[in-house]
């Protein structure tokens, strides 16, 4: 065991660990609101909207992770054509490629986890909201979208956590992020067992940090 | 379309073998880790606290820890640790462990983490009445295991088996920054030596695509022949 080297990069990683999180909230910011998006569409009875919306989720949850940071990074810039509008200039930074595909793939995760919740919310809520007159509008965001997101606490927590993991894949498009870091050191000392304890206590420590906070919220916002 | 054409001209023939060679590490790494998962669900539901303990170490260490760290310690630590091993038995050359090998074992240890808690809710949602009722029949702990609790176990763990599976599946693409030839690597040398990235990584989601399609048909059909009787 070398404690120098455990003790010497551990500041590294912590600065590292800024990327990481930058990525994971950037990506789950972005990712709440595309999987909402997605998981109203779900729920239209309009069988190409729902179709469409189900086709998204299918594709980014039946593909890894690497192959969709991997088209967007390097695929979307053999594009010509891309090339020469604006959004070149967001395409052709890595940390927001990797910002694009975290999203879109917790966007498809987070939307099948609201649709399941939009779906096992008692018909008679909505039943009751309408008997007293209100309007569908103000049922769906004041009674529906609370108890979904409540619904959703649980799983979604588990989500936020996946993609905490996730985000260690920034750094195969050269992103310096936590996991980036700690290869580098790896690959430089080859002490692979000391930076693992150190990278992954950071990445446990989150994990833990995360867990209680949903905890947390799930006891705050309980129906009791 | 002459890219994906087999023989020297395409890709077609390397891009196949790179797809079966994704299927046996899933494989492998599956099996690996029903191997973590048979040792560390008993102490996850061991009456000793230190057994407990330990179970629930390798679960939440692993399941807390990105995929790719993981894997990353098994490339640089692995012939490390075998060469530190061999050097006690008086060996001191250098080995170098197969990829395959180091791939399936990281995996395999991930997607075991991910079988365990499985096998442990699957064995804690049988009725206590069933251990109960195999106890008062005098039926010993073996065939109790066998013929009583694994049939209704793999009744419950099917579904939550097929998502490992999706898991494990989509996992071994972190592979190919150990240099395995599976799909991502060998689309990775397509799209370097072609110069057309967008193509094979698009084919290589497409390949991706169509095995968790037809994994998850089987498994569909293994749910329905557990679940006779039901």
């Amino acid at each position: 065991m070398d404690f120098d080297l455990m003790i010497t990069s551990f500041p590294k990683l912590l600065v590292a660990t800024v990327v990481t999180l930058k990525l994971l909230s950037a990506s789950l910011f972005f990712g709440l609101l595309l999987g909402l998006f997605f998981a109203i569409l779900r729920i239209n009875k309009n069988i190409f909207i729902n179709k469409f919306a189900y086709g998204y989720s299918y594709v980014f949850r039946g593909t890894p992770l690497l192959v969709q940071i991997f088209i967007i990074y390097f695929g979307l810039g053999q594009i010509e054509y891309l090339r020469s509008t604006f959004l070149w200039v967001i395409l052709k930074e890595p940390y927001w490629c990797a910002i694009i595909a975290f999203t879109l793939n917790t966007g498809a995760y987070t939307s099948e986890i609201l649709r399941s919740a939009f779906q096992t919310i008692k018909p008679g809520i909505i039943e009751a909201g309408k008997s007293l007159g209100i309007s569908n509008k103000i049922i769906f965001y004041k009674i529906q979208i609370p108890i979904a997101i409540r619904q959703s606490l649980p799983a979604y927590g588990n989500e936020i956590i996946l993609m905490m993991k996730g985000t260690s894949l920034a750094s195969t498009v050269t992103l310096m992020d936590l996991t980036g870091v700690a290869k580098y050191i790896i690959s430089t000392t080859f002490k692979p067992i000391e930076v693992f304890i150190v990278a992954g206590g950071i990445y446990l420590f989150m994990t833990f940090i995360i867990h209680n906070l949903i905890k947390f919220l799930e006891k705050k916002y309980s129906f009791q | 379309m002459e890219l994906l054409a087999f023989g020297k001209t395409g890709w077609g023939d390397e891009l196949f073998y790179a797809t079966l060679m994704t299927i046996a590490v899933s494989i492998t790494a599956m099996l690996v880790g029903f191997v973590f998962a048979i040792i560390f669900t008993p102490l996850k539901l061991s009456k000793y606290k230190s057994l407990n303990l330990l179970g629930n170490f390798y679960t939440t260490v692993i399941r807390g820890v990105p995929e790719l760290l993981v894997i990353y310690l098994f490339f640089f630590g692995g012939s490390g640790a075998i060469m530190y091993v061999a050097s006690i038995f008086g060996y001191y050359e250098y080995i170098e462990i197969n990829a395959f090998i180091t791939g399936s074992l990281a995996i395999g240890i991930i997607s075991g983490a991910y079988s365990t808690e499985v096998f442990r809710g699957a064995i804690q949602s049988i009725d206590k009445g069933q251990f109960e009722a195999a106890k008062v029949l005098g039926i010993n702990k073996f065939v109790q295991f066998y013929k009583i609790i694994l049939p209704q176990m793999l009744r419950l763990a099917i579904p939550n088996l097929s998502n490992v599976w999706q898991i494990t599946l989509k996992d071994t693409s972190l592979i190919s920054v150990t240099g395995l030839v599976e799909i991502m690597r060998q689309s990775y040398v397509a799209a370097g030596s072609t110069r057309d990235p967008l193509f094979f990584y698009s084919f290589a989601a497409v390949l991706y695509l169509l095995l968790t399609y037809i994994s998850m048909k089987l498994i569909n059909k293994l749910e329905v022949r557990y679940s006779r009787g039901y």
